[in-house]
């Protein structure tokens, strides 16, 4: 199964305390008249700058564990060795918002207006994030009937988690994302910047559930694997 | 008129008072240097320290910021035509193979607001442009800023042509960026690495204050 999604904003319009968050504001700050305004601004741009699409493919555990290996550099041990052998189903995907929201993103600094350029950034970063979400909530829904009723669909990327960034390499060459205008530089970084890769696995709350005590969670810089865990559990 | 106008202006982030009121000052005979060092300065200081507190958040700082450079574009021909000089000039960059320059871009505001000039490469930037730029700006800190772990060994490369060509000790270097470490800047022989876009203006001002120019 392989299925090319363009989506509309609306279906991954991140919420503005979201937004604020990743700006580095605490949930129970006050937000002052200023920083709305910046908000709102930044939300009318987004709105008409994003091109929010993504793609994604079914792969069975057999090839997805050859992907996963990539070039060798994963951590000795890591949560997807666990995850992915218990899961329902997988799909490998990209997803992006396009190349205008960067663009307009390095116009405002050079307009010296860093505060709408970093606004509109913290949401163009999380739509792109939004999009994962979406696909695997389509992933999921295309597998109705096909898995298990408490099955549930979250996305795992490379760079995360001690899966190697340049496990990218492999996953590009599986999935080729032309389609939806994704490269990935020699670098292991993917154009558009507002861009992210990885695999959609279904399973149900047990299978996606670990310790985050590995040797590398020590240096992780997202600590969102709790959260993530529990939206998943029913 | 007093400086505390223009100081609050750029504190509490209202970039038209700021221009304005830094207009008047000029208008009515003040010098810019201290208009520069007596309210613009210490006003974005305060900001960073409130910053630091905890007491005011990003979205904040920024708006703060873009004040700043509202009456720095009243201010800036005329510092030029009494040849003020600059608190020192910095280049910066993201490196070569990297396109992420949110926070270079970041760190280039912040440290614009403390005075100093930045000469900014852009992203992608060769390990030689980064110190041919230095010695042609007579600038004496190169800051460099990466994404990914595949893209800030770059980094390293630009620390070992500031050897090869005899340039160490008197151009230092400032790495940062999501993936990069403390430890990380130690093993390449960083001068320095910074967490954030205010703990690099810190950095920098050491750096600046051992050695000012090339
Ligand atoms: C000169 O001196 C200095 C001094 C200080 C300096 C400096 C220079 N330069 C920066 N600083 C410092 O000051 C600045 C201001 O305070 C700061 O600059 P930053 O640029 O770090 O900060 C920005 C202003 C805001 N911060 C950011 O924009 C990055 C934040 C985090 C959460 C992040 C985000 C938001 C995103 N990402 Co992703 N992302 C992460 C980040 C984890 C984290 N918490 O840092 C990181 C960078 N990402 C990572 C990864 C793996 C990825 N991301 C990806 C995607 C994304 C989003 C699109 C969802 C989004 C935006 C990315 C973008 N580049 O625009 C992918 C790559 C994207 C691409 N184009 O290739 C992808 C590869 C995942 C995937 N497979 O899809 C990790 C990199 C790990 C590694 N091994 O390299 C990562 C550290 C998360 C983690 N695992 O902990 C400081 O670092």
């Amino acid at each position: 199964m392989r299925r090319l999604i363009r989506f509309a904003f609306d279906d991954v319009r991140p919420a503005d305390e979201e937004v604020l968050t990743r700006m580095g504001m605490p949930g129970d700050a006050p937000v002052a008249p200023a920083v709305r305004t910046l908000l709102d601004d930044a939300l009318e741009k987004i709105a008409a700058l994003a091109e929010p699409r993504g793609v994604f493919q079914s792969i069975s555990k057999a090839d997805y564990e050859m992907v996963y290996r990539g070039e060798g550099r994963n951590a000795a041990e890591s949560p997807l060795e666990l995850i992915a052998p218990r899961a329902e189903a997988l799909a490998l995907f990209v997803g992006t918002i396009g190349e205008n929201t960067g663009k307009e993103i390095r116009t405002l600094f050079r307009k010296d207006d860093p505060a709408l350029a970093m606004m509109l950034d913290a949401f163009a970063s999380e739509t792109t994030n939004r999009v994962a979400e979406a696909l695997s909530r389509t992933f999921l829904h295309e597998l109705h009937g096909q898995i298990s009723a408490a099955a549930r669909v979250l996305p795992y990327s490379p760079g995360y988690c001690g899966w190697h960034v340049t496990g990218q390499r492999a996953l590009f060459a599986a999935i080729h994302p032309h389609d939806i205008g994704v490269t990935l530089q020699p670098s292991c970084l993917m154009t558009p910047l507002k861009s992210v890769s990885g695999v959609l696995v279904a399973g149900d709350a047990a299978v996606h559930r670990f310790r985050p005590q590995w040797a590398f969670c020590d240096e992780c810089r997202e600590r969102d694997c709790g959260p993530r865990m529990a939206s998943v559990r029913s | 008129m007093s400086f505390d106008k223009l100081r609050f202006a750029i504190q509490d982030g209202d970039a038209a008072a700021a221009k304005t009121l830094t207009s008047a000052l000029v208008d009515s005979g003040s010098v810019p240097a201290e208009i520069l060092n007596q309210a613009m300065l210490p006003g974005m200081s305060v900001v960073g320290a409130r910053f630091r507190d905890r007491e005011i958040f990003l979205p904040d700082v920024l708006l703060a910021a873009r004040a700043m450079k509202a009456a720095m574009a009243v201010l800036e021909p005329l510092l030029l035509r009494d040849r003020v000089p600059s608190a020192g000039a910095i280049v910066l960059g993201t490196v070569r193979g990297d396109l992420h320059d949110i926070g270079k871009n970041l760190v280039s505001v912040m440290l614009q607001g403390a005075g100093y000039r930045v000469v900014d490469l852009g992203s992608d930037v060769e390990p030689d442009a980064f110190i041919d730029a230095a010695v042609d700006e007579g600038a004496s800190v190169i800051g460099m800023s990466a994404l990914l772990t595949t893209t800030m060994t770059e980094m390293a490369a630009v620390v070992g042509r500031i050897r090869e060509r005899e340039l160490h000790g008197r151009v230092r270097t400032i790495v940062g960026g999501a993936a990069v470490s403390e430890a990380f800047a130690c093993e390449i022989g960083a001068d320095a690495y910074a967490s954030d876009a205010m703990t690099a203006v810190d950095r920098v001002k050491a750096m600046m204050a051992a050695n000012p120019s090339i």
